[in-house]
Parts: C-alpha cells; sequence; structure tokens
C-alpha cells in the first residue's frame, strides 16, 4: 500500500478540487449536491479556492458563484486527471461526492496521479477509507477493536463464497464491494438465489469482490452520524433507528430521528463503539455507522461504515439543523471541532451534540408509479428515488405528515395480498399495515411478520383508532359501527371540538379527517378555524430551545404557543417590512420530477433575496439544498398539500407565491391556492389552464393557426377506434386519469388498441383517453423561454437526438441544434413568441415542438420551468430561473439584458440515466412515459465530442474498440449498413442476430452471425458472457410488446454493465462519436468556455 | 395544573400520584434516560420538563435507577407513553411515578415552558394533580409557586444518607461524601477495584479518617452548595488527601478553598454540553445537571481551572496546582449520558497512594 501524506492543513492548502456524484441514480440522488455545496462555501470562507467537477449540470454546485472554478465533466480518472493537471489544486475532498467520487479519489491514488501532482487527500485519508470500505480488512480490525460483526467473508471467487455458504445457514446477504446504494446486493433465501447474486456481483464490484454475511433480519437497525476532527474529537450529530428492522436497505426503510426504542444505555453503548471504531479507523470529517441490536437479548453488532458523507448525513442536517457538510468540509482543512461556530446559534461552538424536541420521519418515495412492472420486493439494494421528510411533535404527528409528503395516491390494496407486501416487504408495506390494522389484524400479528418494534406498531393503531373514531362520525358506515363517536355535535356530522384537536395532534389533514367522515375538506377547515384549531409554529433549533438560536426553519404543529410571535423584533428569524414572497417546493425526488426543480426553486430564492425580497420556501424534501436553512429567508419543513401551503401562506401573509418551480406539484396547487386569494406571481391561472386542458389549448392554436398532430378523445373502446382510425396509426395513447403507473403508449393498430383499453387504463365518460397521431421519422425538440408579457426571450432550442415520440425527460439533446435547418429554428421562435404572449406567460415556459419535413407541429406548452432549465443555464450561462423569478417580479426583458435567442459558444448535449439496473423486471425501453432519473451534460466545439462526453458522463462506458453487436427490428435493420461499417472500419468486431446480420453482411461487411439466446450457440448471451461485446444496439420492437430475447438481451447488459443503446439515431451519432474520440485526444475546459 | 410564579398556567393530563407539589421548574434536554434523570438526587425539590416529547418509550426497567426512589419533585413531558416497548421494561412510567407518589403532567406545550425559562430563568412552580378538574385552585398554585424559594432549602440534608454503607473489597479505601450521590458513581469506584465507604455528607474530618482512606470523592447533589459551608470545611481538613469532587462536589471544593458560586440563569441539564480540557485541547460531550456555577475568578492562585464549558465559558473542572485535588462540573459517571469523561475515574485512582 503507497504511504499516506498526512492530512492536517499545514496552512498551505489554499486550491481544493471537490469531486461531485455525477447524475441522479438511485442511490445516489440530491443529498451530494447538497454536502458539495456546503462544502464548497465552507472551504471559500477559509479563504480556500474551490474547483468543482460534476458532469450533472442540474446541480447548484456547478453554479460559478458556489464553486470558483466549474468543470462540467466526465466523472472519470482520465478526465480528472486532465484538470488536475490544468488547475493544480493542492488540495482534494473525496468525501462529499457519495461514493462515485469516493471510488475515482481512490482510483486517482492508486493510479499515482495525486502523488505525482502533489495533491493532499484532504480530510479523511486513503487508509481510513480503504479500511472502513475493504470489507475484510474491516472485519479484521472489528475482531481487534473487539466489535461485534456478523460473521462474513469477503469472497474473491465463488469457490470461496461457495464454501461460506456451506458453512453458514441461509438467508445469506451479498453485497458486492464499492458499489453505491447495495447495488446488485440482496439476500439469498437459498442456492439459487445465492448463485444468481455472485454472478451479478462479480460482474458489478469494480474489485471483484463479495461481501457474503450472515443475516440478522429482524435485529433492529440503528443509524450514527458523527464526526471526528483531526485532534480525535468525536460528536455524534444524530442518531437514528430503522423502523423496518434489518433486511431493508437503510435507504429503503422508514426512519424515525432520533431512536424511539433505545434506553440510555443503549444508547450510550452503540454511542461509545461508534466512537471506537470512528478513532481506530481514523475518520477525519463525516461519517456514518449501522448498527444492529437484538432488542430481546442487547446484544448489537457493526454492520456498516461509511467513510463519507451519505443520504443519512444529509438527513440527519435537516433532521437536527445541524450543518454537517459544512463542519466537516472544515475538518478536511485540519480545523478542530471547538474552533468552528454553531451556525444555528452563532453563539455556541460545532463542538455539541443536537439535543431534538421533536420527532422526525422520514418516508422513501418509490417509481412504482411509473414502473408497475419492476419488482417491488425490498432488500438491501435501494430502489427509492427520494424521500419525504416530516416532523412533529408527536410520532404519529410527523409520520402522517410525511405519508402525505410522498404525494403518492392511496393505494388500493386487496386484503389477500396485504401479507405480501407486509412480509415482503415492498414499498407498500406501511400501506398495507395500516389497511391490516383497519381491517382487524392485530399489532401482534404485524409484528410476528415483520419484527417491527411494537412501539410503532402502537403508534399506526393509534392512527387507525383515531381514523375510526372520525369515520363513526358517519352513521350511513356500515364498516365503523364498532367504533362508537364521542361528539357532542353528532347533528352535523363533523367532529367535535376535542376529536378535530386530537386528530390534527397526530398529524391528520382536513382532507383525510373529510375523506373519514364524508364531508369535504373545505367543511373541515372551516370547522377547525371556527374551533381555532390553528396550526402553531416550532423553530428547528440544534439545542430543543436551550438557547436563543437564529435558524429561521420551522415546522408546524398544534401546540399552545406559535414561535414568531413570541420573538417578533428579534434575529433574521422574525418578519421585516419586505415583501414576502412563497417558494412551493417540489418534495421528493421522483422520476419525472427531480433535482432540476429543486434547482430552480433555489434559485428563485437566491434571485428575491437579491432583489429585497423575503424568500419563504416551503419544501419537505431533505436531500436537497432549498431545504437548508440559509437558502431562504424563512423554511418552512411541510407537505406540499393546499391545507399545509395555505397554512404558511396565512401566516406569512405573502405578497405573492411562485408556483413556476416546483414541478407539477406547485403548479397543481396553483388554482386552490389562487381561490384562497394567495397571489400567483408570474402567469396566471388562466394560463396555466389554456396550456392543460386540451380543448382550451386546441382552441387556442387553431386560432393562432399553430399546427399541432391530430388528435382526439375517446370515452370508450369504440369511439376510440373510431377516432384511432380516423387520424391513422401510428397514435399515442394515455389516459387521462392514470392507474398503476400504465401512462402513454404508441400504438400501432387496432389489436393493440384493444389491449391497452382493456389492460391499462380505466376509460369512461368522466375519465377519456387522450389520443394524438404520433408523427413518425420526424425530429422532437423543445424550447426553454422567459417572457415578461411583451416579449419572448429564448435560452435555446434544444433538439432531441432520439426520435420523436421518446419522452422529452429521457431524450438525449443538444443546443445549438444540428439537424433543424435555420430557417425552422426562427419560425420556431417566432412560434414560440406567439404562443408564449397568447398565454399570458410570465416567467418561464417550455415548448415541446415535433418537426417533419420542416412542418413544425406544436406538442404542449407549459408555462412553467421545465427539467432542462438547469442544463440550458449552464449550456449558455444565463441563470434562466433566476431571471424567470425577476421576470415574474415584473422586470422587463430588456431590464434584465435580455432579448432574442442567445446561442451557446460550444455545442452542449444532454444525456440521461436509467434506473434499469436496481428495478429488476423492468425492461430497458423507451417510450412516452419518462423512466430517467438523472443527467449530465457534455459540451464541446463539435457535436460528436459533445455527445460522447455527456454519454461518459451518464456512467455509460462507452468503448473506443471491441466488439459492437446489432439486432435491430425492421425499419431500423435497413439503415444499418453505413453504421455497421463505420464500426468496422474503425477496428471494432461487428456481431449481430441472423436478420439484421444478413443486411450486413449484404453490404460487404464483416460481420459475426449470432444466434438468438436459445437458438444455439454461439448466441448473444454467450458473447456478452465471454466479453467480446462492449457494445449493444438492440432496437425494440413495437410499443410495449417487447420480444422475450430483446428484453433479456437488454437485461442482460445492463447486469452486465454494457451500454446498450436501444435508439438508431443515437446508435448513429454514437458511431459518429466514437470515431471523432478514436481520433482526437479530449481536452477539458472551464464552465466559462461554453458560453463565450 | 402546571403553575408558574409569574403567573403562567399549564393544564394538561396528570399522570403519576395525585397531589399538589411546588419546586423549583427546570428543563433537561437530554433525549435518553428519563429513569436516572428522575432518580437523581441532585434533582430534589424540582420539577423537571423532559424537552424530548416522547417519555416512557422503553418504561421503567430494573437496572436503571440512580438511587432508592424519584427525587424530582413533579415531572412534566409532552407526551407520555402507555405502552412502552422494551425486552427490559417492567412496568410503565406511569405506574413508576404512582408509586414514588410523584405527580406528573402531559399533553402540555413542554417547548413554550422551555423557551420561558431560557429567557427568564429556571421558576418556582407548583403542579398540582387531581381526578377532577374541579379541585384544582389556580391561584392557589400560582400564590404556592410564589411562596417557594429554592435557594433557602439545604436538600442535601434531605437526601444524604443517615448510614455509612460499604461496597467492594479492594486494597485501597475511598471515602465517598454522599451529598446525594448517584448509583453509578459507587459502581465506577467499585468497578476500579476499590473499596467504598459512602459517609454522610455531614461525616465529620474524624469519622471519616477513622476509615483511614487512601481518597476522597465528594459527590454531586441538591440545592444551593453556599449552604454547605459545613462540608466544605470537612472537605478542606482532608487536602492530605487525593480529592475528585463531582457536580457539587466541585462546587463544594471551591467553598473550601474560599471561592464563591452563582446561580445560573437556567443551569445545564443534559447530555450534550461540550467541554474543553485546556491542557490537551479535547473537547467532551459531557453528561450535566448544575444550576450553580464556580465563579472562576474567585478561586486561588494555587488551584488553576482545567476546564470550559464552550457554550458559555463557564468553570467546567479545576484542579490544585500541586495537589491530587481536582473536580468536575459535570458528570463523569454519565447516566444518563455520554461515557466519554469516564477517565476521570482512571485518573483519580492513579491519584491513589
Amino acid at each position: 500500500m503507497p504511504e499516506v501524506k498526512k492530512t492536517i492543513n499545514s496552512g498551505k492548502i489554499s486550491k481544493v478540487l471537490v469531486i461531485g456524484s455525477g447524475p441522479i441514480v438511485i442511490g445516489q440522488s440530491a443529498e451530494f449536491d447538497y454536502s458539495g455545496s456546503q462544502a464548497c462555501q465552507s472551504l471559500r470562507e477559509e479563504g480556500i479556492k474551490v474547483v468543482l467537477v460534476n458532469s450533472n449540470p442540474a446541480t447548484i454546485q456547478t453554479d460559478t458563484d458556489i464553486a470558483d472554478i466549474v468543470y462540467i465533466e466526465p466523472l472519470l480518472a482520465e478526465y480528472l486527471e486532465k484538470i488536475i493537471e490544468k488547475e493544480k489544486p493542492d488540495g482534494i475532498i473525496a468525501t462529499m461526492g457519495g461514493q462515485t467520487a469516493l471510488n475515482l479519489c481512490m482510483e486517482l491514488h492508486k493510479k499515482g496521479v495525486l502523488q505525482k501532482h502533489n495533491v493532499q487527500v484532504l480530510g479523511t485519508p486513503i487508509s481510513a477509507i480503504e479500511l472502513a470500505e475493504d470489507r475484510g480488512n474491516f472485519a479484521h480490525l472489528m475482531e481487534k477493536l473487539g466489535q461485534p460483526i456478523l460473521a462474513s467473508i469477503a469472497a474473491g471467487t465463488k469457490e470461496q463464497a461457495r464454501e461460506f455458504a456451506k458453512a453458514h445457514p441461509f438467508p445469506l446477504i451479498l453485497r458486492p464491494a464499492y458499489t453505491l446504494g447495495g447495488t446488485g446486493g440482496g439476500i439469498a433465501r437459498n442456492q439459487e438465489e445465492f448463485e444468481d447474486l455472485l454472478e451479478l456481483g462479480f460482474t458489478l464490484s469494480p474489485t471483484r469482490q463479495i461481501l457474503i454475511e450472515e443475516s440478522v433480519i429482524g435485529w433492529a437497525e440503528f443509524e450514527y452520524e458523527l464526526l471526528r476532527d483531526s485532534g480525535g474529537n468525536c460528536i455524534t450529530i444524530c442518531n437514528m433507528e430503522n423502523v423496518d428492522p434489518m433486511g431493508v436497505h437503510t435507504g429503503e426503510s422508514v426512519v424515525a430521528a432520533p431512536s424511539q426504542t433505545l434506553s440510555d444505555k443503549e444508547h450510550q453503548m452503540l454511542r461509545d463503539a461508534a466512537f471506537c471504531i470512528i478513532r481506530a479507523i481514523g475518520i477525519v470529517g463525516g461519517c456514518n455507522m449501522q448498527f444492529a441490536l437484538d432488542q430481546k437479548s442487547g446484544q448489537y453488532a457493526v454492520v456498516e461504515v461509511n467513510p463519507r458523507l451519505s443520504r443519512s448525513s444529509a438527513l440527519a442536517s435537516k433532521a437536527t439543523g445541524y450543518p454537517i457538510a459544512r463542519v466537516a468540509a472544515k475538518l478536511a482543512l485540519g480545523k478542530k471541532i471547538h474552533e468552528i461556530k454553531n451556525a444555528v446559534t452563532k453563539t455556541t461552538p460545532a463542538s455539541f451534540e443536537p439535543s431534538l424536541d421533536y420527532v422526525v420521519v422520514k418516508i422513501p418515495r418509490w417509481p412504482f408509479d411509473k414502473m408497475a412492472e419492476g419488482e417491488r420486493t425490498l432488500g438491501t439494494q435501494m430502489k427509492s428515488t427520494g424521500e419525504a421528510m416530516a416532523i412533529g411533535r408527536t410520532f404519529e404527528e410527523a409520520f402522517n405528515k410525511a405519508m402525505r409528503s410522498r404525494e403518492v395516491r392511496a393505494a388500493k390494496i386487496k386484503d389477500e395480498e396485504l401479507e405480501k407486501h407486509i412480509k415482503g416487504p415492498t414499498d407498500l408495506r406501511f400501506d398495507s399495515m395500516l389497511q391490516a390494522l383497519r381491517i382487524g389484524w392485530g399489532m401482534e400479528k404485524l409484528h410476528a411478520l415483520t419484527g417491527i418494534n411494537m412501539w410503532f406498531l402502537q403508534k399506526l393503531q393509534n392512527i387507525t383508532e383515531m381514523e375510526s373514531q372520525i369515520a363513526a362520525l358517519n352513521p350511513d358506515d356500515a364498516q365503523n359501527t364498532g367504533a362508537k363517536a364521542q361528539n357532542e355535535h353528532s347533528g352535523s356530522g363533523l367532529p367535535s371540538k376535542g376529536l378535530l384537536l386530537a386528530a390534527k395532534r397526530m398529524g391528520f389533514s382536513d382532507s383525510q379527517i373529510a375523506l373519514l367522515c364524508k364531508k369535504t375538506e373545505d367543511e373541515i377547515r372551516a370547522a377547525r378555524i371556527l374551533h381555532k384549531i390553528l396550526p402553531t409554529y416550532k423553530m428547528v433549533d440544534t439545542c430543543a430551545g436551550e438557547f436563543d438560536a437564529r435558524t429561521p426553519y420551522y415546522y408546524s404543529t398544534y401546540e399552545k404557543e406559535d414561535e414568531r410571535d413570541f420573538q417578533a423584533g428579534q434575529g433574521n428569524a422574525a418578519p421585516s417590512n419586505k415583501k414576502r414572497v412563497l417558494v412551493i417546493g417540489s418534495g421528493p425526488i421522483r422520476i419525472g420530477q427531480g433535482i432540476e426543480f429543486d434547482y430552480c426553486c433555489c434559485h428563485a430564492s437566491y434571485a428575491l433575496r437579491a432583489a429585497g425580497y423575503e424568500s419563504i420556501m416551503v419544501n419537505n424534501n431533505p436531500e436537497t439544498i432549498s431545504t437548508d436553512f440559509d437558502t431562504s429567508d424563512r423554511l418552512y419543513f411541510e407537505p406540499l398539500t393546499f391545507e399545509d401551503v395555505m397554512n404558511v401562506a396565512e401566516r406569512e401573509k405573502p405578497y405573492g407565491a411562485i408556483v413556476q418551480f416546483g414541478g407539477q406539484t406547485s403548479i397543481n396547487l396553483a388554482a386552490k391556492l389562487t381561490h384562497a386569494g394567495v397571489r400567483l406571481l408570474g402567469t396566471q391561472l388562466d394560463g396555466i389552464d389554456v396550456a392543460e386542458d386540451r380543448e382550451r389549448f386546441r382552441d387556442l392554436l387553431h386560432k393562432l393557426k399553430i399546427a399541432q398532430p391530430d388528435n382526439g378523445t375517446a370515452t370508450n373502446l369504440q369511439q376510440a377506434l373510431l377516432v384511432a382510425n380516423k387520424i391513422t396509426y401510428p397514435i399515442v395513447v394515455r389516459p387521462s386519469y392514470v392507474i398503476a403507473g400504465r401512462g402513454m403508449q404508441i400504438v400501432y393498430d387496432d389489436e393493440q388498441l384493444r389491449q391497452y383499453i382493456a389492460e391499462a387504463v380505466q376509460v369512461s365518460e368522466s375519465r377519456p383517453v387522450l389520443i394524438d397521431k404520433y408523427i413518425e421519422s420526424a425530429i422532437e425538440c423543445e424550447i426553454d423561454g422567459i417572457c415578461d408579457g411583451k416579449s419572448l426571450f429564448i435560452g435555446g432550442i434544444m433538439e432531441h437526438i432520439e426520435r420523436a415520440g421518446v419522452h422529452s425527460g429521457d431524450a438525449s439533446c443538444v443546443t445549438p441544434p444540428v439537424r433543424l435547418k435555420k430557417s425552422v429554428q426562427q419560425e420556431i421562435v417566432r412560434l414560440s413568441q406567439e404562443l408564449a404572449l397568447a398565454l399570458g406567460t410570465i416567467g418561464a415556459i417550455n415548448i415541446q415542438y415535433v418537426v417533419r419535413n420542416d412542418v413544425i407541429y406544436v406538442l404542449e406548452a407549459n408555462p412553467r420551468a421545465s427539467r432542462t432549465i438547469p442544463y440550458l443555464s449552464k449550456a449558455i450561462g444565463i441563470p434562466l430561473a433566476k431571471m424567470a423569478t425577476m421576470a415574474m417580479l415584473g422586470k422587463s426583458l430588456p431590464q434584465l439584458g435580455l432579448s432574442g435567442q442567445k446561442l451557446p459558444a460550444k455545442y452542449a448535449v444532454k444525456s440521461v440515466v436509467f434506473p434499469f439496473l436496481k428495478l429488476r423486471g423492468v425492461d430497458f425501453v423507451l417510450g412516452p412515459e419518462m423512466k430517467s432519473t438523472g443527467e449530465s451534460m457534455g459540451a464541446d466545439s463539435e457535436f460528436s465530442i459533445a455527445f460522447y462526453k455527456a454519454l461518459l458522463g451518464a456512467n455509460q462506458k462507452i468503448p473506443l474498440k471491441g466488439g459492437v453487436v446489432f439486432s435491430l427490428k425492421d425499419g431500423d435493420k435497413e439503415r444499418v449498413a453505413p453504421v455497421a461499417a463505420l464500426f468496422s472500419k474503425m477496428g471494432f468486431e461487428v456481431y449481430a442476430t441472423p436478420g439484421t446480420a444478413q443486411v450486413i453482411e449484404d453490404a460487404g461487411i464483416k460481420v459475426h452471425t449470432l444466434q438468438k439466446i436459445d437458438s444455439g450457440t454461439p448466441n448473444i448471451a454467450t458473447a456478452i458472457g465471454e466479453g467480446r461485446v462492449q457494445l449493444v444496439i438492440n432496437t425494440p420492437k413495437h410499443g410495449k410488446v417487447a420480444s422475450t430475447d430483446g428484453f433479456r438481451i437488454r437485461r442482460l447488459s445492463i447486469e452486465k454493465n454494457i451500454p446498450c443503446i436501444t435508439n438508431f439515431e443515437a446508435a448513429q451519432e454514437l458511431a459518429g462519436a466514437i470515431e471523432k474520440a478514436q481520433k482526437r485526444s479530449i481536452s477539458v475546459s472551464r464552465i466559462e468556455t461554453n458560453w463565450q | 395544573m402546571l403553575a408558574l410564579s409569574d403567573g403562567t398556567i399549564f393544564e394538561g393530563i396528570g399522570f403519576g400520584a395525585d397531589g399538589m407539589r411546588e419546586g423549583e421548574l427546570v428543563f433537561n434536554t437530554s433525549m435518553f434516560g428519563y429513569q436516572e434523570s428522575l432518580t437523581d438526587p441532585s434533582y430534589a425539590g424540582q420539577i423537571l420538563v423532559a424537552t424530548y416529547p416522547l417519555i416512557g418509550n422503553y418504561g421503567i426497567s430494573k437496572d436503571a435507577p440512580e438511587s432508592e426512589k424519584v427525587h424530582v419533585c413533579g415531572y412534566a413531558v409532552r407526551e407520555l407513553c402507555e405502552t412502552p416497548s422494551h425486552s427490559q421494561s417492567i412496568k410503565t412510567l406511569d405506574k413508576y411515578l404512582k408509586e414514588n407518589s410523584v405527580p406528573g403532567i402531559c399533553s402540555i406545550d413542554t417547548r413554550s415552558i422551555v423557551r420561558k425559562i431560557r429567557d427568564f430563568g429556571v421558576m418556582p412552580s407548583c403542579l398540582q394533580v387531581a381526578q377532577e378538574k374541579g379541585e384544582i385552585d389556580a391561584q392557589k398554585l400560582i400564590s404556592a409557586a410564589k411562596a417557594l424559594d429554592y435557594s433557602k432549602t439545604d436538600f442535601v440534608a434531605k437526601v444524604s444518607p443517615q448510614e455509612t454503607k460499604e461496597y467492594g473489597s479492594g486494597k485501597k479505601t475511598v471515602v465517598l461524601m454522599d451529598c446525594g450521590s448517584k448509583e453509578n458513581i459507587v459502581r465506577e469506584l467499585v468497578l476500579r477495584g476499590l473499596k467504598v465507604v459512602r459517609v454522610p455528607a455531614f461525616a465529620t474530618e474524624k469519622q471519616i479518617r477513622s476509615y483511614s482512606p487512601d481518597g476522597i470523592v465528594v459527590s454531586n447533589g441538591p440545592g444551593d452548595p453556599a449552604l454547605l459551608g459545613e462540608i466544605a470545611h470537612t472537605v478542606r481538613s482532608l487536602f492530605d488527601l487525593p480529592i475528585f469532587g463531582i457536580c457539587l462536589g466541585h462546587q463544594i471544593l471551591a467553598h473550601a478553598i474560599g471561592g464563591t458560586t452563582y446561580k445560573l440563569k437556567f443551569g445545564h441539564r443534559g447530555a450534550n454540553h461540550p467541554v474543553l480540557e485546556k491542557k490537551t485541547g479535547r473537547v467532551a460531550i459531557t453528561s450535566q445537571n448544575h444550576g450553580y456555577a464556580v465563579d472562576g475568578k474567585s478561586i486561588p492562585e494555587e488551584f488553576e481551572i482545567t476546564h470550559v464549558n464552550l457554550n458559555d465559558n463557564t468553570v467546567e473542572g479545576m484542579a490544585h496546582k500541586t495537589l491530587p485535588i481536582f473536580s468536575i462540573q459535570y458528570h463523569p459517571e454519565a447516566c444518563p449520558g455520554p461515557n466519554d469523561s469516564k477517565y476521570f475515574f482512571e485518573r483519580f485512582v492513579k491519584c491513589l497512594k
């Protein structure tokens, strides 16, 4: 092992490289934008010049006012080395960008790059990272320290693994070393599952090592978030209890903070163990530790140590108010923990352990609403995309608030499926447990099925008991006759004051109560106000009220004292004379509503503050920067329902509210807020409505003489067939009301349409199915613009690389366009302005077009910020979300210095990442339903190189040599020859399935024919298995009826971590990009060079 | 119903025993260890408010008490857990307080009380629990609260044992002057191979010397240290021996050397107070429970201040410059709270000749 340098800052460190975490993927989400950004700011406070690299443009950390120097480049060792050569940093911080940054730093260290360029690893040294990350070394250390761990083996071969399995009974837990979010890990209950996981694990682990561990499924799981300074001082920031016992990844668990069921002795035992370990490893900075505890015997075991900031640190920061990343960054410079001020109290030092006087509950958000076919069982690998957190003074309150913060439709769970969801468990475990309690299952039964501590089950039962008390107010409801209504106003059917208050103190929403007692939300709200049952707001202050804190960070609860009234005129948490503006956030990260919207909300807040307004942020996502207490003037950590937001509005009495930046979440509140008297800033309700209402939008386009694909609606199958045949196939169909996640689909014939209507949607009078002509072989593009009501500024035209029909969120795109004619572009600019003005747009607007034979059709217009805003802002160097905010505040485009269209100096390509690896059973086919979780950007003066960089940035291992296999659908086959020829010319071995191979061979190109899987050898699977193939190009057949073979090919390539291109246009562009990349050395450049 | 001397009234739901108790209203910010706190004799004469809202979650266990009984005279919490869940739990907190004849109140806005105490200081108060609301007279409670003067009462006299008791069988003997000692002080000393003679706080020098001690530990305890001149005098007479003062013992030591103490606005009660050891630069997170502090300026030349509280720079520890005599304001025995400062017991053992 190479010698490790001392990590203490001797005062010589002046320039530091901070590594980000790349695109949002399952297991690595917005929390690392939070930690990286805080670290950048914290280092700059210390006079350090910060160089930041990340491939993800939708991050606050890549803003040039967060870091001094920003690179948006692929997170690969060779690119980082180029940056190091150019910038010559003297320090590097690897613990702020998740597993990605940690692995990269290790790689740079192993390759000698850091030593060569004299770059010190700041904070936790490499030796400590190796100790914590290498399971074998770690196990050895624990043994030395006398810390109990689970019997385990770090197997380097299958034989070793099998031997361990012989000696230890199933179930066993397998985790590949150095993968993020437990990717490729799982629970093996038998030999067969064991072998499957071995195969997958060895493929995925960069070190070809798998940890196999005995299972303590059912033990309780606790987490500690710790900080340690270079002087050896340790503190715990937060302890958390996973409500789901061992067996479910902590990122998939419902988590409570602080721990609820630990005695002081147990807590101190685990805390002592944590300190012993963190000191022995030699962490300098942040660290996360997980313990399993057998609550019967009091025996514990160390489960995992993460020598870096993690998702849990973000959660702990938000749960306690303690800015962990900020402090950890300073510790990395060698500062001692007591030399750092507590940013919350501003008077006390950072060297204390936060005390909470509330309960925090976190609930994950899973993507199964978008991917119903995915395997929903939860285990040791993450499947959730995001999480919601809520704060309350009782567990029930925090839990109920967190449940509604998830923004998922109440699932209808069949009684016979309850056990499957509860025991499995699946994402529906908690919904199912509540349902089970409602139908009379006892807590004991739930405990037996889940191992969940009775304390938590009792809380769930308290909730269902409250439900039946409320439901009993309605005598018609036969189901609830068992419960008696204790109600003085039983005549009205409304809950009494006492019951209402009790329900509110348990976190019930007005609409939840209304649903139970068959009233409307407005009626409950009115009753509540009549009884003066109003929320009080309490402060999150890190110290349980002991010191006078200045954190403008609030949560609602139903108590006696509201804190702002109490200290009016004091501190920065008190109201000023400035106008206040509410920024409504976007809630948990989910597919379709990612970090991009949080980015925009942050920018709105920054812009408001700069313009002399007070920004009031409402959001509930613990991972993001919008919920940092210093992003806004006041932060309300609340669910984003009408009631919760309106309560804040009533307290703050804002000048206006901004709903353009929180995605669908905030836009959905626009109508109710407007009707309740809250002024919307920017585009008014009518404009939003015209854009969303099909009929009104069609009429508007008709009036403006703007073309739109033929379309219609149908309320039954017959009508649908009629409409479809009138506008002719192919068509895009989508339900106006989505069930089970089946959304849009491209349909090519009557049979498919019949199947779609039968399987996927409920069609009725009130829920018609929407039908649009699908324009084939066309180019799709979109614009983001800012309108002041008089004219429109175009941030850019983004041309999709894939053909029309792929959801715009899943499409790769490039700006400026490469295929659209200048005249078409000019026409798009003109149409955009016309449409934006007609909608009364003030602020941001996104318009999507499809162009075929130079005819421009409008697909949709969204008078709000789209997910491309951050990418485009980084491409052109104009902070579009800030500008949109200023426009909403009444600034004109000339005042903002904006006019016409801004063209970047380089091509900027956006690529996307998909969660298919994590979600077994999901097919990798792109269509009109969005599936991607995150994005990357690549920029270069040549389009091909920009595309290549973007793909690398999106974690695609794009090969420059090796084998490429084609398996194409009819329609694509005919076009394959030139692409195959190019690959052949570049030195690739070309493989193809029989039909495709024939076409290639006929064109005189050398090709190896591979059979389809199951049709003999050699076939695609064996070729991939033997490592002969480095790139798969497989275009699936129409719609959802993908051939089983194609499905297996795609899954195989995903699991083997081989790039799989499923779109022919993308394959064409990729071939060009590889050609360029082979010829030219690719340089890295600062973000500003994209603009000038 | 809980009434404060400033006239504020909190109406909640009673638990524990019925009855009316006056006490100084103080808060503790530890999120764990309610049973240890309730049984800590230093809380004598005080009504305790827990800042953490959910109390009683893990019930009452046999090995958690720090003395034979509950010493707080009232307990105020946001939510009382009636259905605890823990393998060691033998009863509910409610039942425990009933058995100890201590009243409790729940379902009140405890944070608002804490903020009041923080801004206006600890407050005389009166708690009454009754079966019927009609039995409680708010004005009577307020008057009772107003009439209370915590610093006039010698609580040590009430909680210090009458009898001497011996523990352990080590070769070396320490005398523990019990001013209201937590059990874990005894356990930690015995654990380190010492024979512990636990004597009443008011034991004379002669009585103490009769055990031929190798060292003296002056324990924690309740009340105003200024009232304890007699004990301070005894401690002064034992300066030829190693002495270790804990909490009240630290304050008594200060008085013994002519120093003074003063009352803090709302004290330090919790498990998260950072203390800096000046010599080493080490920071420990400490368990604290005290309402008075030593005035650093009053400490004579031959002593040095060794530890300070990083939150408010109050004195947390001092030591004689040459003799093995030292004291700390916080709780090395933890229970509840972090074990970060257990090393003081080792340090003390090393001083014993």
